[in-house]
């Protein structure tokens, strides 16, 4: 369980976690401000509360294993490794620029912590649940994190990959639907209709939670849980898009648009 | 000189072609506002169907709605149309010889800050490779339209590509359009150019270059690579020194190894290919990758020297 204390410094934590992502898309220009601000929670959880892992030896062969499905949200991960001591904080200066390993959308080979290349969106959770069979194979015991996208999960190739896990028993899968009803085109219940979402997941077998996806409380306890269950997990995390910044907050345009000088200052001051 | 998006010449002749012909369609998975296939949503909310972040179950609908008579317009990204539907255009759409346009935005490695996952550098090769499927590489905006109108009057399986960003209006090229038939944009006997898709200009400009050096140079635009025009080609193998190639595509599979395929087999003659090297791409900026990835009237000029000298 957590401590007021340990509480209150997750929530510092993903405060600076959100202001590096605002500065991120903004100095580069470039890249996915809203789904990575909604996300900010659920991965601070994972990186400074619930996972195994150790920022100085990436290649640690029994460490938790993360996999970021929707991988346009790379600010949010880039940001946390890079505090978390992976890589120096300076290269977070590089994001979107040639040469840097800090790509647009995760690139396994050169990014210390990063565990799968994504950027298809529905190749990560295959992926996620491919190397959690392997760990089965190799009888290890770390589990597989893997964060989807609402827009994401109406790609066949996550039902494929539901389908796989169930059978295979990968009760080391904890995956994530990011649920915050946007995607690029709009509302996701309007692009293309998918709840009920638990139901869903529920008939492919897996065991589902639904949480407020910006209360570390429940990310944490949920989590614990999903840990004694004999099936993979899906927990669906409702969020707001954009959570941090009122004027990103909900709204669709905010999913691939950079922030302009003026929209940086306002959220700076937000985030303050 | 002037900027505009070729999608927004695919965006355009949408709307055109609705007013004219009620059997247009238009589909998009989940990125409309960057293919700009909105623009046609929003005169035509009846006709337009987002269908998702679902590239494949779109392109195997769309050969659906094509045989129950519609022409539907599948718009995506090209790397999600090729690579992740990739077998739904090889066998709901281009096996069957469907009346399918697949449009495509955000090709080649101007699409910049996204990087490697989403630059289509291949997706030529894929579309050019599918029997039935015709291939249309459009050099601006005002090409991009006329191309998109001579793909609905066409029956069959159409594969047309854009870029993201807004690249050069290059008027040379502007007027008439017939499939099939390339462009010769400037007359030459030396050394022979061939481009395709947004990087005409810069063949324009490496052609200046070298009539500045004492050699003419022919300028052909190849703004369809299925079926090609061989004539064309074959009239340059025998009238000039050789052919270079340009095309924001790699060196593999696009338009450098098609023509090379024609002249070794009929007129063989030296063919320099620029053009992505097999690599994938990266991030940055649009207009700074295609300086880094050697794609400019400088890298022409070089290949063409190689042949000249
Ligand atoms: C296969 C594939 N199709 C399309 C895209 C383009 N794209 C990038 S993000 C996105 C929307 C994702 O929405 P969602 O999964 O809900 O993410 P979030 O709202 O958390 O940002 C789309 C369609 C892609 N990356 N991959
Ligand atoms: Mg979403």
């Amino acid at each position: 369980m957590l401590d007021e204390q340990k509480h209150k410094d997750l929530k510092t934590k993903a405060k600076e976690i959100r202001r590096e992502i605002v500065s991120m898309v903004h100095r580069a220009n470039s890249g996915h401000v809203g789904g990575s601000l909604g996300a900010a929670d659920i991965v601070t959880a994972l990186y400074y509360h619930v996972m195994q892992h150790d920022p100085q030896n990436p290649e640690w062969e029994s460490r938790d294993r993360f996999v970021l499905s929707k991988g346009h949200c790379t600010p949010v991960i880039y940001a946390a490794l890079a505090d978390c001591g992976y890589f120096p904080k300076e290269d977070l200066l590089t994001f979107r620029r040639p040469g840097s390993h800090l790509q647009g959308h995760p690139y396994q080979p050169k990014t210390p912590g990063i565990d799968a290349c994504t950027g298809t969106l529905g190749i990560g959770i295959s992926t996620g649940v491919g190397m959690a069979l392997g760990a089965k194979l190799k009888k290890q015991d770390q589990y597989y994190y893997i964060l989807c996208g609402d827009g994401e999960i109406q790609e066949g190739q996550v039902w494929e990959a539901a389908a796989f896990a169930n059978k295979y028993k990968l009760d080391n899968v904890i995956g994530f639907v990011d649920r915050n009803y946007l995607q690029t085109d709009g509302y996701s219940e309007k692009v293309m209709p998918m709840d009920p979402l638990d139901a869903k997941w529920e008939s492919f077998g897996w065991k589902v939670f639904t949480i407020n996806g910006h209360d570390f409380g429940e990310i944490i306890s949920t989590i614990e849980t999903a840990k004694k269950e004999t099936v993979p997990v899906m927990i669906i995390a409702n969020t707001t898009k954009g959570k941090g910044v009122s004027f990103m907050e909900g709204e669709a345009e905010w999913h691939g648009k950079p922030p302009a000088k003026e929209h940086f200052d306002k959220a700076m001051l937000e985030l303050n | 000189m002037e900027y505009k998006a070729t999608k927004q010449g695919y965006a355009d002749a949408l709307i055109e072609l609705g007013h004219e012909n009620e059997k247009i369609l238009v589909m998009d998975a989940d990125v409309a506002k960057a293919t700009l296939t909105e623009q046609f949503e929003a005169v035509f909310p009846d006709r337009f169907f987002n269908c998702g972040v679902q590239e494949q179950n779109m392109l195997s609908a769309a050969a659906g709605l094509a045989l129950e008579g519609f022409i539907p317009f599948a718009s995506t990204f090209g790397v999600f149309a090729t690579c992740r539907a990739g077998d739904q255009m090889r066998s709901s759409i281009a096996y069957p010889k469907l009346n399918v346009k697949i449009g495509v935005t955000h090709c080649g490695i101007s699409v910049g800050g996204d990087g490697a996952s989403h630059q289509s550098n291949e997706d030529i090769g894929m579309a050019r490779t599918l029997p039935n499927m015709t291939v249309i590489v459009p050099g601006d905006y005002e090409e991009s339209r006329l191309a998109t109108h001579a793909a609905a009057k066409m029956n069959g399986p159409v594969y047309l590509r854009f870029g993201r960003d807004k690249y050069p209006v290059v008027p040379e090229i502007h007027g008439s359009f017939e499939i099939g038939k390339a462009k010769t944009i400037r007359k030459g006997t030396d050394i022979t150019i061939i481009t395709t898709g947004i990087l005409v200009n810069e063949g324009l400009l490496a052609a200046k270059s070298l009539e500045e050096k004492g050699y003419s140079t022919r300028v052909i635009h190849m703004h369809t690579i299925k079926p090609l025009d061989e004539e064309v080609i074959l009239l340059a193998a025998k009238e000039t020194k050789g052919i270079v190639t340009v095309e924001e595509h790699s060196i593999l599979a696009g338009l450098g190894e098609a023509v090379a395929g024609v002249v070794s087999e009929h007129h063989p003659c030296p063919v320099q290919r620029v053009g992505v090297m097999d690599t994938f791409g990266e991030s940055g900026q649009s207009q700074e990758l295609l300086d880094l990835y050697g794609l400019r009237a400088p890298d022409v000029l070089k290949k063409a020297m190689k042949i000249l000298t």
